[in-house]
């Protein structure tokens, strides 16, 4: 069978939705099951014309649960797998995205966020769904949530998910927004051999000496996969390290939950990532995520112009938030500034880990980003 | 000479470290799991390229049972699981065991849809007309005027016909056996294995313990009685008459056919498009 090319390197002029596909693509999924939603159903008409020509499957499922069901069913048969959502669809996904973190199933989900709750606004940005992606399914684990603020991170940010979720096997998230997906700009894709990828940690043990829910130092245990000769069991039960159930032990319970949790907690240095901008003597702390990021870092550098010494702090992993990057940048600090395009919510996490009275939320809904006038204009509000 | 044997011969389909199993005395369960160890025992099923998946309630507890690689999904769930392990990996024999609340109600929709699609994948659903685990309120396959704790002055809705469904929404495989129909059942879950395309198996299995009692059919002896008394075999008959009625139980084979899976029209595709690119 001749096979496409799965990186296509070289320079492209791309739209976000795409550049994510083709990030999926170089990363190495081979398999996406998805249900069109705008605007994140570029995604899926991408891959659909892109997987029969490298060997992989796109499959359509009926709605958004069966999607991420199937994606764990083909992480767990041993392909990297995806799919992509907006927020309605995102919702629907949450009880197997509790399922992928209790089984450890290594898988990507994208959602392109847009205006909400409900159905909202379909084809506007929103920035409303960054807590669903942190607590949006029930009980206690931990996720990784990327925030991608161009086309080239659409590209990019989607291999390093696949990256992350291969090493920790846990569901990696890429939060995007409508303008993100949608804008059409310069995309760079380097040769495949520069491109680093990861995957997962495999059961190398014989079959009789295989536990496959027992962690290594990383506290990742080692994946087999359907059809290797393990023959193990996995179960959304609490379970032991045989993958047992063990429904009534708190010593189970407690022993995997935490290690759910702290597999991302205590190897948070080595994923948190976030960009500093200006922050070294800066009074004015602006945080934002994903395109409004962009508009403010416009404002700081107006704001300098002014005289004003602002500086923007921009999360890439929203979860684990680059919590110790803030702490520092916040510790000379008077004014913080939040803008995002919902009521409040990663601001929490701001006020939360500053501890400052000095936080300010600007909020934005129902249209356009925010404009650099518009955040320095509260910069200068604010900051007095 | 009597021959000693140190290990039952079935030992090795099942994980020992499960047992003792979790259902009920007299539960139909054990019958199902056992017809379907014989299946795969006659057929000398590769247990390394065999995935057993299951949703939740107590039959869902079947895919920790057998001793092959197997996952318990969410409720309602295994057929989209299923799905996903089967295009990735079409050389593995996937089977779903499940229940008819999990296959039927909240996943409903599922089953349709991997029935349209033909899917390879095999389902066995036990359908014991209620949600034994959480108590036995009713299902989607309750009879009419039936008592369950939901349903305390009788069920007033219509219950699905499985197999009718199953035909109608694209299985390419499909029958129907009661517990009483061990052997029948067996060579049923062999043809099952052996087909290519969405199988599917309903087994009416009795709940005495759960539904049985609040229906005037205390033990597993008086349900099984009740299969005995009912049930007419008609094989290859209409589907949409297969009834369940306190009378009647139309058990049998009613669709055996060869139509093109969705791997085999995937594989198709691909060799088409790259033929499209050049060689």
């Amino acid at each position: 069978m001749v096979k496409e090319k799965a990186v296509l390197t070289g320079m492209h002029f791309m739209s976000g939705d795409i550049a994510c596909a083709e990030g999926a693509i170089a990363a190495g999924c081979r398999f996406f099951a998805g249900y069109p939603i705008t605007p994140a159903t570029e995604i899926a008409e991408h891959i659909a014309s892109r997987m029969p020509k490298i060997g992989g499957v796109y499959i359509q499922m009926e709605d958004e649960i069966a999607s991420i069901a199937a994606v764990i069913g083909a992480s767990y048969a041993g392909l990297k797998a995806m799919t992509a959502t907006s927020g309605p669809g995102f919702s629907l996904m949450q009880e197997n995205i509790g399922l992928a973190a209790m089984t450890e199933a290594p898988c990507v989900i994208v959602d392109v966020m847009r205006g909400g709750p409900s159905t909202g606004q379909p084809t506007l940005p929103g920035q409303q769904d960054v807590m669903q992606a942190k607590w949006g399914s029930h009980g206690d684990y931990e996720i990784i949530a990327l925030s991608p603020c161009s086309v080239q991170e659409m590209f990019d940010l989607t291999i390093e998910a696949f990256n992350l979720s291969e090493t920790y096997r846990v569901p990696a998230f890429v939060m995007a927004d409508e303008v993100v997906a949608h804008m059409w700009e310069k995309l760079v894709i380097p040769p495949a051999e520069e491109i680093k990828i990861v995957n997962r940690k495999r059961a190398n043990m014989p079959p009789e000496k295989y536990l496959p829910f027992m962690p290594d130092d990383d506290l990742v245990p080692p994946m087999a996969c359907f059809g290797e000769g393990y023959r193990f069991h996995a179960t959304g039960l609490t379970h032991n390290e045989y993958g047992y159930p063990r429904t009534q032990s708190s010593e189970v319970q407690t022993k995997l939950v935490q290690r759910l949790c702290e597999k991302i907690r205590k190897n948070a240095d080595k994923i948190v990532r976030a960009e500093e901008n200006m922050l070294e003597d800066a009074e004015v702390v602006v945080v934002a995520y994903g395109i409004v990021a962009r508009a403010a870092l416009s404002a700081v550098k107006k704001a300098r112009e002014k005289g004003i010494k602002a500086g923007l702090l921009r999360p890439i992993t929203l979860w684990p938030f680059p919590e110790k990057t803030l702490a520092k940048a916040a510790e000379n600090a008077e004014t913080i500034i939040v803008p995002e395009m919902n009521c409040g919510q990663l601001v929490r996490e701001v006020e939360r880990i500053t501890k400052s009275s000095r936080v300010f939320h600007l909020a934005k809904l129902g249209e356009e980003p925010h404009s650099p006038m518009e955040i320095f204009d509260f910069i200068r509000r604010k900051h007095k | 000479m009597t021959e000693v044997v140190e290990q039952h011969p079935f030992a090795k389909y099942l994980r020992e470290a499960m047992m003792p199993h979790i259902w009920c005395t007299g539960c139909g369960n054990g019958i199902i799991l056992n017809a379907f160890v014989h299946a795969l025992d006659e057929l000398q099923i590769d247990l390394d390229k065999l995935v057993v998946v299951s949703g939740i309630g107590c039959i869902g507890r079947t895919a920790g049972y057998t001793n092959v690689d197997s996952f318990h999904t969410t409720h309602g769930r295994p057929i989209a699981f299923a799905t996903g392990v089967k295009l990735a990996n079409p050389e593995l024999e996937v089977v779903v065991i499940s229940g008819d609340g999990d296959l039927f109600a909240i996943g409903g929709n599922h089953f349709i849809h991997a029935a349209r699609r033909n899917i390879g994948i095999k389902v066995i659903c036990a359908n014991n007309f209620n949600y034994g685990m959480t108590g036995g309120q009713f299902g989607p396959t309750t009879p009419l005027k039936a008592s369950t704790p939901t349903t305390p002055y009788g069920n007033i809705e219509h219950p699905f016909n499985l197999v009718h469904l199953a035909a109608a929404s694209g299985a390419t495989y499909v029958a129907r056996w009661t517990t009483l129909h061990v052997r029948m059942l067996t060579a049923s879950i062999k043809k099952l294995l052996q087909r290519k395309g969405f199988s599917f198996i309903e087994v009416v299995s009795q709940c005495p313990e759960i539904f049985g009692r609040r229906n005037k059919m205390r033990t597993a002896l008086e349900m099984m009685e009740w299969f005995k008394k009912a049930a007419v075999i008609a094989n290859f008959s209409d589907p949409a008459k297969a009834e369940i009625t306190p009378e009647k139980i139309v058990v049998g084979e009613f669709l055996d056919l060869e139509k093109p899976t969705f791997e085999e029209l995937l594989r198709e595709k691909m060799n088409e498009i790259s033929k499209e690119n050049g060689e």
